[in-house]
């Protein structure tokens, strides 16, 4: 059942915003920047959510994710590589043995306004075409109407059709307007099931940002200081570049810790900030900074 | 908190050393004293040194100015007087945003000899100090040739010649605070830092010469409490301003009795620092920390009184448990450095005499597992929780990175609790209902309330004390006022 969301934490928007800029201040350099550099990437969950998109694009991705760099040493793979549900079945494919995961996006993303009916084939079909990880998203018209149960309903029921595919729910913090309504969604989502929780879908401005996650970092330690139930966090959209990539994981660093340091409980959902570490990655290697056209744009 | 606890969200990724740049910072072997426009030699010859109290090492030998050179000072400020405050209030204006905007152009030295001298976090002194520093020499040029319009129908005239004596803790702030005010209002100034941090001042002496101020209108001395003594006790000063501790305020306060000298005097403070059960908490767990570890409890404003209404106690001291294990000690000049050096020997030793004080009182300490540095003056954040309004480490101002932690059930128990006190310079009020804020912002006896933030200045807002904490208001409009006298 539904948490208290009564006694809920709320938070001054002031107050969160010096915070988040307080960890912006901090000067990360040398061998920790090379370590948080191939962190983040090991982390992203490397993105195509077109309409465009086709089995070249995807297969293309895939390589990428499994061959962000080669002329760079010691680098990591990304985590997973996030598609529509109709393209689980290509990645699955070209993933083969590489170990990354495979994420799709149902329940009628971006904008979530179908039946529950459809919601669940979708999940379904992108579990039988073998979808590791399902990113769904709750449905902001009833969250914002007040309709907490029919939320908390939909991702626990989301949550049974995933079977053993880890659910990651996206909150849509930009449509959610205050910081009080993304902890009562995050809170929510964790209670319902959720596996990670997610800010955004990248088809909505803003998306992430750092104090919305600040926000949800605090939900989530609260929750596991309640349960110990370690819940992920995944901010996605607009992480283009190195520097706020850190800037996350600064936060992350100082605010849930080791545990939370792996591409288990945080993931970037990004698309262009992979070739951004890279570069830099290869400018702590060499010295000197390379022509974007070094890297490959897939 | 269990050692088990304590670890639940350990971080595990460590930061490299990123240490500012000193290499763009000038500092001479020796400072003289700017007295009359120019860097003159001590009459007595004696000179002390100044210390780093990170490592304890010398980085500048300073003037010991004696009542000598103090007499030379106050006869220049005399001297220069007549014809800096016959200046139209647009000239003298100009060479005010002059010096703001020389020490905005010279924003990275101050800032790096500010956390070298005095031991601050160098994100403090880049991030506060420094830019609020300028930003009164901007605010008060503009007040300059407005001075009708601050006092409407009463024709304002300077007071003659300040003695301003600034603390340890804001050296360039302090400064700023004080001679901006002053020279916008047409008084000519000698000015002298505290013995442990004169060099931002003496570099702000260079300021001032190269922005072609006319000789004698600032002088800036340097020495111990008996330069300072000589100030207060000089014939031909007509106004004292002292920034400074409260014992020291009392004794100036006797000393300037029955002369017609004015005096304003900003002194010491044990802020409130109220949380109420509705309070954003996480954001008032943060407020608790820049309240009373910015820089390093050495704030006279700092909020080192800590109220927490019962509901909520367990869980704010435990938030606030957690985010102490976060904060880094250690080297000032590193930019990530969050708590800095102890300002001198000496003041660790009151710190730490303190800290004695409570656990025989019984207070329960508490202090994170953070690695202090070996050479140098060092102080853990701590905090000390089921203490009373009876315990010493509540009534007495200890200058350093100690909370006094007690809890309230009631508004009315809380407001009497904060006010039971000698000082009245600040406090804060966390809670998210409006109607309460200014409830308590009538009650509290502080000459600042912060409303679900703490430690917070602007150019604009006057700032000064009830009580035990001085009189007289810096900054503002107010700020103004103890420098000009009416016909």
């Amino acid at each position: 059942m539904i948490t208290n969301l009564k006694n809920l934490p709320t938070y001054d928007t002031v107050g969160v915003n010096e915070r988040v800029a307080r960890f912006c201040t901090r000067s990360i350099k040398k061998s920790s920047k090379t370590e948080g550099l191939k962190l983040a990437l090991s982390m992203i969950d490397l993105t195509t959510l077109e309409g465009k998109d086709t089995k070249g694009k995807v297969q293309q991705l895939c390589y990428k994710a499994m061959h962000p760099h080669d002329t760079l040493k010691n680098i990591p793979t990304v985590a997973a590589i996030c598609v529509y549900p109709t393209y689980v079945g290509v990645a699955k494919k070209s993933l083969k043995g590489s170990g990354i995961q495979v994420a799709s996006v149902a329940t009628a993303f971006p904008s979530g306004q179908a039946n529950i009916e459809a919601k669940i084939s979708d999940t379904k079909f992108a579990v039988d075409q073998g979808a590791d990880e399902i990113d769904m998203v709750i449905s902001r018209g009833k969250f914002l109407a007040g309709e907490y149960q029919f939320v908390f309903d939909e991702i626990a029921t989301i949550k049974e059709a995933c079977g053993k595919a880890h659910l990651k729910v996206i909150l849509e913090t930009g449509e959610l307007d205050t910081l009080d309504n993304v902890r009562k969604a995050s809170e929510i989502a964790m209670y319902a099931g959720a596996d990670f929780i997610k800010t955004s879908t990248g088809k909505i401005q803003p998306a992430a940002t750092l104090p919305v996650t600040y926000v949800m970092f605090d939900a989530i330690k609260d929750y596991y200081l309640k349960t110990g139930r370690m819940i992920g966090m995944k901010p996605a959209g607009g992480i283009s570049t190195s520097k706020i990539a850190l800037q996350y994981l600064v936060m992350l660093n100082e605010m849930l810790g080791e545990k939370w340091m792996n591409k288990n409980y945080f993931r970037f959902g990004a698309s262009s900030l992979a070739n951004d570490i890279l570069m830099q990655l290869a400018k702590a290697e060499t010295g000197n900074y390379q022509s974007p056209n070094y890297f490959s744009k897939d | 908190m269990t050692k088990k606890d304590k670890n639940i969200f350990k971080a595990s990724w460590s930061y490299d050393e990123a240490p500012e740049s000193t290499d763009h910072v000038q500092i001479k072997k020796q400072y003289d004293l700017y007295i009359d426009g120019k860097f003159t030699k001590p009459i007595k010859g004696k000179y002390f040194a100044s210390y780093s109290p990170s490592d304890n090492k010398e980085i500048a030998k300073v003037a010991e100015a004696t009542q000598e050179d103090v007499d030379k000072a106050v006869k220049a400020a005399n001297r220069a007087f007549k014809s800096w405050s016959e200046l139209p209030g647009k000239e003298r204006g100009k060479y005010i945003f002059r010096i703001a905007r020389l020490i905005q152009e010279r924003a990275r030295e101050f800032s790096v000899i500010e956390s070298l001298d005095g031991g601050k976090p160098i994100r403090e002194s880049r991030d506060i100090d420094i830019p609020l520093a300028a930003n009164h020499f901007f605010y008060y040029a503009g007040w300059a040739d407005k001075l009708e319009y601050a006092f409407p129908n009463r024709k304002p005239k300077p007071v003659g010649v300040a003695g301003q004596i600034i603390p340890w803790n804001f050296p360039l702030l302090m400064a700023a605070w004080k001679l901006a005010p002053a020279l916008a209002t047409g008084n000519t100034v000698v000015l002298k830092p505290a013995e442990t941090t004169p060099l931002t001042a003496l570099k702000l002496a260079e300021i001032i010469h190269e922005s072609g101020i006319p000789k004698g209108v600032v002088n800036i001395i340097t020495g111990a409490g008996e330069t300072g003594a000589a100030i207060v006790n000089h014939p031909n000063v007509d106004k004292i301003a002292f920034t400074g501790s409260t014992g020291v305020g009392k004794y100036i306060q006797k000393a300037t009795a029955g002369t017609n000298k004015k005096l304003t005097l900003e002194l010491g403070g044990k802020g409130a620092n109220i949380i109420f059960e509705d309070a954003a908490i996480d954001q008032a767990v943060e407020g608790i920390v820049n309240a009373i570890f910015f820089n390093q409890g050495h704030v006279c404003c700092a909020g080192s009184r800590l109220f927490v209404q019962e509901s909520v106690a367990d869980v704010v001291i435990e938030k606030l448990k957690r985010r102490m294990e976060t904060l880094i000690v250690g080297n000032p000049l590193d930019k990530n450095t969050d708590i800095g050096a102890i300002n001198s020997k000496k003041q660790l030793q009151t710190i730490e005499s303190y800290i004695k004080i409570g656990l025989n009182e019984g207070g329960e300490i508490y202090q994170p597992d953070c690695k202090l540095p070996k050479n140098g003056n060092w102080c853990a954040p701590t905090l000390f929780i089921n203490v009373s309004q009876s315990h010493r480490i509540v009534q007495e101002e200890i200058f350093g990175p100690v909370l006094a932690i007690q809890t309230f059930r009631t508004i009315d128990e809380v407001v009497e609790k904060a006010n039971n006190t000698p000082f009245g310079l600040s406090a804060g009020v966390w809670t998210e209902k409006g109607s309460k804020i200014f409830h308590m912002t009538q009650k509290l006896n502080a000459g600042v309330v912060w409303a679900n933030t703490f430690n917070k200045f602007d150019a604009t807002s006057p700032f000064g004390g009830y009580k035990e904490s001085g009189f007289g208001r810096e900054g503002g409009l107010h700020g103004l006022k103890p420098y000009v006298k009416f016909e």
